[in-house]
């Protein structure tokens, strides 16, 4: 249709524009650090070859990736995508559960009210105290935090349901299955999504802040070795791997939410 | 299925109900898991509780929490001071407005957390370290949503003014700035999380050399094997600063901005989590 | 075939009780369409559920092919108002018309042929692998039957379904559902405020007073079949048909037996008898099961 290749050649333009900006703001960067001198603000010249030496100089076969890199970023990644895979198993059943289920969801309000207002990096902590360091301990305080978001918004989604359809369901006697996976489910996708995005931005805060803490890898390992060895240029280097990856990170997760919701953008565009 | 209307009041009164029965129901089934786990892996519920209520007498848990207030109450006045009218003047010229957008798509991910060794190494340890942490944490969620907030103003409302001879500091005033009011008290909120996430996160990472603070509280008393119910418990006291410095700005909202309420629902009253600015502001 | 016997529903109760719908009665024969008329808020829609088993009545019982109805019967379809709310945006039309087959028929082949047929029986073979925002409102009101008649029920419900769409379209709508109903026989229940829509699809029309909803008259509507638009409705019977209709609706006395009878054929023995210049009362219930000389339950 005309209004869909418009609308991607739009977005395509505001792409590619977006990258211009990146690129206008890194030579600015570039010529006030040059210009400042200052060990704390290395400039990107030296930032990106630092960047390259410790993860992407390796042997080809291994993808160009470093003992570092897979001894660091894979399991930092690691943690983050199990972390949030265990949070999504129990947080989007649980709150489809208790979206349906409003009696039990009023009891249980304030509570979850008062778990979502706890600053997340309080997880670290505790889970330290209880399991020491490790990845078991960062897994935990990242579970911890991104799973409120998710249960909070899947609940929303669950019980905002459009009675229509329910009546519709009730009338052509679906079955409680497909009630769920017909209805249900692709009903409160939208809000599920929503919470995703939180989640995801969530979890890679507690991952690097656990690490900080309480971890012998990872990338927030390296930057706090790099710290305190005054390691500018190699903390700088992490701290820019760190916004590339959540950048990738958002971006795929967008463009699953694009392809899962299809239906909802545009059927919300239409008048009728 | 007809269901009986009840009048407002007593609606209030039974979610109320609902709720302390929820939590005195938590407890329970807590305490009552607490007695078939040992205490090293769950601590009772009752023993946290016990924890949970001397701490209010503490006075060095007292003074932390009066300090990362402190901490708390200066980054958002700086924040606000410089993030709200820079977000305006970005916001209204706009090729600049796309290219701030366009860079914090790019800037938002890099965690603020990532950040404090960093203001570490250049201030040192103290107050300034903090506050400057917790204007840059904050500085996003707030310019990012004053931003958003001006390209939600009515083009007509502006054009009116326009028409009407006023110039471009007057039309901010009068139109721009009340109309996006909303999302700018959003994004302090979302920076006020933020902010106690970093007083927090920057306590615990470099300690008392930080000076006061809960952070700091919290790795004196997890230090060696850790006091767990003591964690938890000064974890509870944090649960509640945050529900209630979301609540005192929620009031200050009100206060400032009587008439959007009616249009935003109860959802907009929620603690916002320090992500959301990376999400749906 | 269908039998709604002393129909009471009741909101709320106490002080703020509200009677939706009093003593209603009547019943439809096989292969009938009836088409239920009356001012906006007399309680149409809450009669239609509680024949759909989607809401239980205060009191009193519907009864379809001799089974009492407690929950939604099987083989029952419905077609409501609001079809962009009705119809799933997250599936295509072709999956839309199917779902509701998914309960009898495990074999995807099957359901999606009988959904096509359902599709191509409106005249929508084209449309079945769109969504259904990419259609026009009329277009998606045809979905929606088409999901309908893909059940092959024994009842249809319809509750205010051209209620949403322009004139023309629904004139198109109407007529779809006459074709349909002379191919296939299907019992309907035709829930409208159109007046002129009741009077030219209706077999029967079933006037329905306001708060509460008490049935006033029940008008056999002899038009000739198959019905036109325009021909029809050109007919002297159906202007006073549409006007009886319309005096009732409106609370007013009906036309005087005399001139009732003048007319060809159009009216019968079928309507409450009313001492003419009064407000009709609330009848008994006992004239109501011999509503026609063909009918039966």
């Amino acid at each position: 249709m005309m209004t869909r290749l418009a609308l991607s050649a739009g977005r395509r333009l505001r792409w590619t524009q977006h990258w211009l900006v990146l690129a206008a703001a890194v030579g600015l960067w570039q010529l006030w650090a040059q210009q400042r001198n200052s060990p704390y603000f290395p400039p990107p010249s030296v930032i990106l070859p630092q960047m390259r030496q410790l993860w992407f100089s390796g042997p080809a076969d291994h993808l160009f990736l470093t003992p570092d890199a897979t001894s660091n970023i894979v399991p930092s990644l690691i943690r983050v995508l199990l972390g949030l895979g265990i949070s999504i198993a129990v947080a989007v059943p649980l709150g489809i559960a208790l979206g349906r289920s409003p009696a039990v969801t009023g009891f249980l309000d304030p509570l979850l009210q008062f778990a979502r207002s706890i600053p997340v990096v309080t997880a670290a902590p505790l889970f330290i105290a209880l399991f020491r360091i490790g990845t078991q301990m960062e897994v935990a305080t990242i579970v911890a935090g991104t799973i409120w978001p998710l249960l909070l918004n899947t609940i929303d989604g669950a019980s905002s349901l459009d009675p229509i359809k329910i009546e519709t369901a009730r009338a052509f006697r679906l079955s409680r299955w497909h009630r769920l996976t017909r209805l249900i489910i692709p009903s409160a996708l939208p809000k599920i999504f929503t919470g995703l995005r939180l989640s995801l931005s969530l979890s890679l805060i507690l991952m690097v802040f656990s690490e900080l803490v309480g971890s012998t890898n990872g990338i927030g390992y390296e930057m706090s070795s790099a710290s305190s060895e005054f390691n500018l240029p190699v903390f700088w280097a992490v701290l820019v791997l760190l916004g590339i990856l959540g950048y990738l990170l958002n971006a795929v997760l967008y463009a699953v939410e694009r392809l899962a919701l299809r239906w909802h953008g545009a059927a919300s565009q239409r008048a009728y | 299925m007809s269901r009986d209307l009840k009048p407002f009041g007593s609606a209030r009164v039974v979610r109320w109900a609902q709720g302390l029965a929820g939590i005195a129901a938590f407890l329970l089934a807590a305490e009552s898991l607490g007695l078939v786990i040992p205490q090293t892996v769950l601590p009772r519920a009752s023993t946290v509780l016990v924890q949970v209520v001397r701490l209010a007498g503490n006075t060095r848990f007292l003074a932390d929490a009066g300090a990362t207030l402190e901490a708390w109450a200066a980054g958002m006045l700086l924040t606000v001071l410089v993030a709200v009218p820079a977000g305006l003047v970005l916001g209204s010229l706009p090729g600049v407005r796309f290219a701030t957008r366009a860079l914090t798509e790019f800037l938002r991910p890099v965690p603020a957390v990532s950040l404090i060794l960093l203001v570490t190494l250049l201030l040192g340890s103290g107050l300034r370290m903090t506050v400057t942490l917790i204007v840059y944490g904050g500085s996003w969620p707030v310019l990012y949503n004053t931003i958003a907030g001006l390209d939600g103003v009515d083009p007509v409302a502006l054009q009116t003014m326009r028409a009407f001879g006023f110039g471009r500091l007057a039309v901010i005033r009068h139109v721009s700035l009340p109309s996006s009011a909303p999302f700018i008290a959003t994004g302090i909120r979302i920076a006020s999380s933020i902010a106690l996430i970093l007083d927090i996160g920057a306590g615990y990472l470099t300690g008392r050399l930080n000076g006061p603070g809960i952070g700091a509280f919290i790795a004196d008393v997890s230090s060696g094997t850790g006091d767990v119910p003591l964690i938890l418990a000064a974890t509870v006291w944090v649960g509640f600063l945050g529900l209630a410095l979301n609540a005192l700005l929620l009031q200050a909202e009100r206060r400032l901005l009587p008439w959007h309420r009616a249009s935003l629902g109860s959802a907009h009253e929620r603690v916002p989590l320090p992500a959301a600015a990376a999400g749906a502001a | 075939m269908l039998k709604v016997i002393d129909l009471t529903r009741v909101y709320r109760q106490g002080a703020a009780a509200h009677l939706a719908i009093d003593n209603a009665s009547f019943t439809v024969a096989e292969g009938e369409l009836v088409t239920i008329v009356g001012p906006s808020g007399c309680g149409k829609s809450t009669l239609l559920r509680c024949i759909a088993g989607l809401m239980t009545p205060t009191s009193g019982q519907v009864v379809l092919n001799g089974n009492l109805v407690t929950q939604v019967p099987d083989r029952l379809a419905v077609v409501f108002q609001d079809y962009s709310r009705s119809l799933f945006p997250w599936l295509t039309v072709r999956e839309n018309v199917a779902l509701p087959l998914r309960r009898t028929q495990r074999k995807r082949h099957a359901r999606n042929q009988a959904a096509e047929s359902a599709l191509a029986a409106v005249g929508l073979t084209d449309a079945a692998p769109r969504y259904p925002w990419q259609l026009s409102g009329g277009m998606q009101q045809r979905v929606a039957i088409a999901r309908a008649l893909a059940c092959e029920p024994v009842l249809l419900l319809m509750d205010e379904p051209f209620g949403s769409v322009d004139a023309q379209t629904r004139e198109d709508l109407e007529d779809l559902l006459l074709l349909m109903r002379a191919e296939r026989g299907i019992t309907t229940l035709l829930v409208t405020h159109d007046i002129d829509e009741s009077v030219y699809t209706g077999d029967r029309v079933i006037v329905l007073t306001s708060s509460p909803g008490r049935i006033r008259a029940e008008i056999t509507v002899d038009l000739p079949q198959p019905r036109d638009q325009i021909s029809t409705k050109e007919l002297r019977a159906f202007s006073h048909l549409r006007a009886e209709v319309s005096r009732l609706v409106r609370g007013q006395p009906a036309a005087p037996a005399s001139q009732r009878a003048d007319e060809h054929g159009s009216f019968g023995p079928s309507a409450r008898p009313e001492p003419s210049g009064t407000v009709s009362p609330t009848p008994d219930t006992s004239p109501w099961t011999s509503t026609t000389p063909t009918a039966h339950s």
